[in-house]
């Protein structure tokens, strides 16, 4: 256990470092002169060569590499372009609003999921499994931009019954604004008793919630229904019924329970494809997070923070596929992690 | 992801391979759907300058006086922000929407399929830095290295289909791989291999020829994949450029006035849907039909 968790964080860090060398490789060569990309076209030559010598690009690409791995470590990620502040805390201050969307999404795709699943499982072939079969490979076919639109013409434009865009209305942070407590904004309102922000959260989060649980949503749905066919086609589940359990005992909890280990893999892939998703869900409903800063970072060819979401991208993903390696180890005994 | 084995090469099952994609549609209601929507958006990318009601306005040409108008029997998608006919739009964007996740999809499968048959095949040190290589790509959401690499190359069409093809091809590589090595020492390749048939030979004839079922059915998903892919890449800007008939930028232009004019975002984000689906539900029905086992990735 500790030797395989030994493994695969090698080779983790191993590919971290790769990513950060073809990343700066790819930022520094293909631009041509990143003086000119930091300073703007028409800055004058002092000024490029004040630029240069300040952020050492007349050194050889070595040693600014050196330099870069080196800050990566001591926590000097370098400046945002945009903004001018520490990608770091650019990113640390946005962090909590793209993790409460993705929990959210989650939360409604991992029961959804496993229900639809389920129900699909019961009756394979029938016209209950065809159309949940429909909705899961429709939900993955969706794209998210289009998804959130047409929820905003119907939910926002036409009934009037959400809000369209943000975490919290600007009203809300006025008179009733969340305490720090964590740092993620919807759960602080809620362990502060601030009802009024909570309730406004709430509101503001259904819509990015659904619009992105939709990938996942299909995925798990898939993913359940194959392999509850497959636990309900055991000598067990026959035994079950054959000393009269009811049916739904059977379904429910002794068929669900041996099913899930495959469905918490997909779980695990699904929120790390899911990452992706949240920049375009948060574009769409301007949602203060990673990912809208992401996007606009890429817009921007703002090198530092595209190569430092581009890290904690890759981090994100090596960890969620990790951490579902070791829960499908601990749900299945039969796994052998080695 | 550890408990995972090769998958078991495909067995044929009797029949040629056409046949028992008739059989499939035969029997598969969503995959007939799925075939349908396909040989739709195929008809609209071949034939679309013939069928727009709007050629000219498909590919750009402004008509201001018309702007922002309602579905209506003469523009059943109705009109964008620069009067042009959506409709038209959509169906001349369905050419260069297809063309470029086919070539997305033939330049992954170029690179990925040849190296992971002789990685599979030859195994050894070769097999180890392919895996290695392919491993760092794929600790990586693909879309996610293609908005990347998009970023740094500057948005345009072309670099968008060049980093979506850098980031697939290694699905390939690892897919052919595993099954070149399930392949490697089945009897008939064993066979031919101590009649002396050189390796140059086996791999096309013996290896090749019998990975391609899966490689298909990939591919098929794949397709749509792309669709979808580049069209997210264009919404947020890192793909098609203004004026080009690119439906994820179609999405984007109409988002200003979605409360508005509702339907300048809503068809063209509707023809990916439809694309998408029709790939995603004839691909899942050929997976399910070939390989019930295959886990959807």
């Amino acid at each position: 256990m500790l030797r395989f968790l030994a493994s695969r964080l090698g080779t983790a860090v191993l590919v971290l470092f790769v990513l950060t060398l073809v990343v700066f490789v790819m930022s520094r060569v293909i631009p041509g002169d990143p003086a000119v990309v930091y300073a703007g076209p028409k800055a004058p030559p002092e000024e490029l060569a004040r630029i240069r010598e300040k952020l050492g690009f007349d050194q050889p690409l070595i040693v600014q590499y050196v330099n870069y791995l080196g800050g990566l470590f001591t926590g000097d990620w370098g400046n945002s372009l945009a903004t001018k502040r520490p990608v770091l805390d650019e990113l640390a201050i946005r962090l909590p609003a793209t993790l409460e969307l993705l929990f959210a999404a989650m939360l409604l795709a991992v029961v959804f999921g496993v229900v639809l699943g389920v129900v699909a499982a019961k009756r394979p072939g029938r016209a209950i499994d065809g159309v949940i079969r429909f909705l899961a490979i429709g939900g993955v076919s969706m794209p998210a931009f289009w998804l959130g639109l047409l929820l905003q013409v119907l939910f926002v434009g036409r009934l009037g019954w959400l809000p369209a865009t943000g975490q919290f209305s600007t009203e809300v942070e006025y008179v009733s604004p969340v305490a720090h407590v964590t740092g993620f904004p919807l759960l602080d309102s809620l362990l502060t008793g601030n009802w009024i922000a909570y309730s406004d959260g709430l509101a503001h989060l259904v819509l990015p919630a659904v619009t992105l649980a939709a990938y996942p949503l299909g995925l798990i749905a898939r993913m359940t229904r194959a392999s509850m066919l497959e636990v309900l086609g055991q000598d067990y589940v026959f035994t079950a019924s054959a000393f009269g359990l009811r049916d739904g005992l059977i379904r429910w909890k002794l068929a669900l329970k041996n099913a899930l280990p495959p469905t918490m893999t997909i779980v695990g892939l699904a929120a790390a494809y899911t990452l992706t998703g949240t920049f375009f869900v948060e574009v769409v409903f301007n949602w203060p997070g990673i990912g809208q800063f992401a996007v606009g970072a890429m817009l921007a060819v703002d090198y530092p923070a595209i190569m430092a979401i581009t890290l904690l991208g890759a981090a994100g993903y090596l960890i969620a596929n990790l951490v579902v390696d070791l829960i499908q180890a601990r749900l299945d005994p039969r796994v052998r992690l080695s | 992801m550890t408990a995972t084995t090769a998958l078991p090469a495909f067995v044929p099952m009797g029949g040629s391979t056409l046949g028992r994609i008739g059989r499939v549609l035969r029997t598969d209601r969503l995959a007939a759907i799925g075939l349908a929507l396909i040989v739709l958006v195929v008809v609209l990318a071949v034939f679309g300058p013939w069928l727009a009601p709007f050629p000219a306005q498909g590919y750009g040409e402004t008509n201001v006086a018309d702007r922002n108008l309602a579905p209506s029997a003469l523009h059943w998608f109705g009109t964008d922000q620069l009067g042009r006919d959506i409709l038209s739009r959509v169906i001349i964007g369905t050419g260069p929407a297809l063309t470029i996740s086919l070539l997305v999809v033939a330049i992954a499968a170029a690179i990925g399929i040849p190296l992971g048959a002789i990685a599979g095949y030859r195994g050894g040190w070769l097999d180890e830095v392919l895996m290695r290589i392919t491993e760092v790509f794929q600790a990586f959401p693909p879309l996610l290295l293609a908005m990347v690499t998009v970023a740094i190359l500057g948005p345009s069409l072309t670099n968008a289909g060049l980093a979506l093809a850098i980031s697939w091809w290694p699905w390939y590589a690892r897919l052919v791989r595993a099954e070149a090595r399930s392949l490697r020492d089945r009897p008939f390749v064993e066979a031919a291999r101590s009649a002396g048939v050189p390796a140059w030979r086996i791999l096309p004839r013996h290896i090749l020829r019998n990975c391609m079922t899966p490689v298909l059915v990939q591919a098929t998903v794949d397709i749509g994949a792309v669709v979808l892919a580049a069209g997210s890449l264009a919404f947020i800007g890192l793909g098609a450029q203004p004026p080009a008939p690119d439906w994820g930028l179609m999405v984007a232009e109409g988002r200003g006035q979605i409360f508005t004019a509702w339907w300048i975002s809503t068809f063209p984000g509707l023809a990916i849907f439809v694309t998408v689906l029709g790939f995603n539900l004839l691909g899942d029905s050929l997976r399910d039909f070939f390989d019930p086992r295959q886990v959807k990735r």
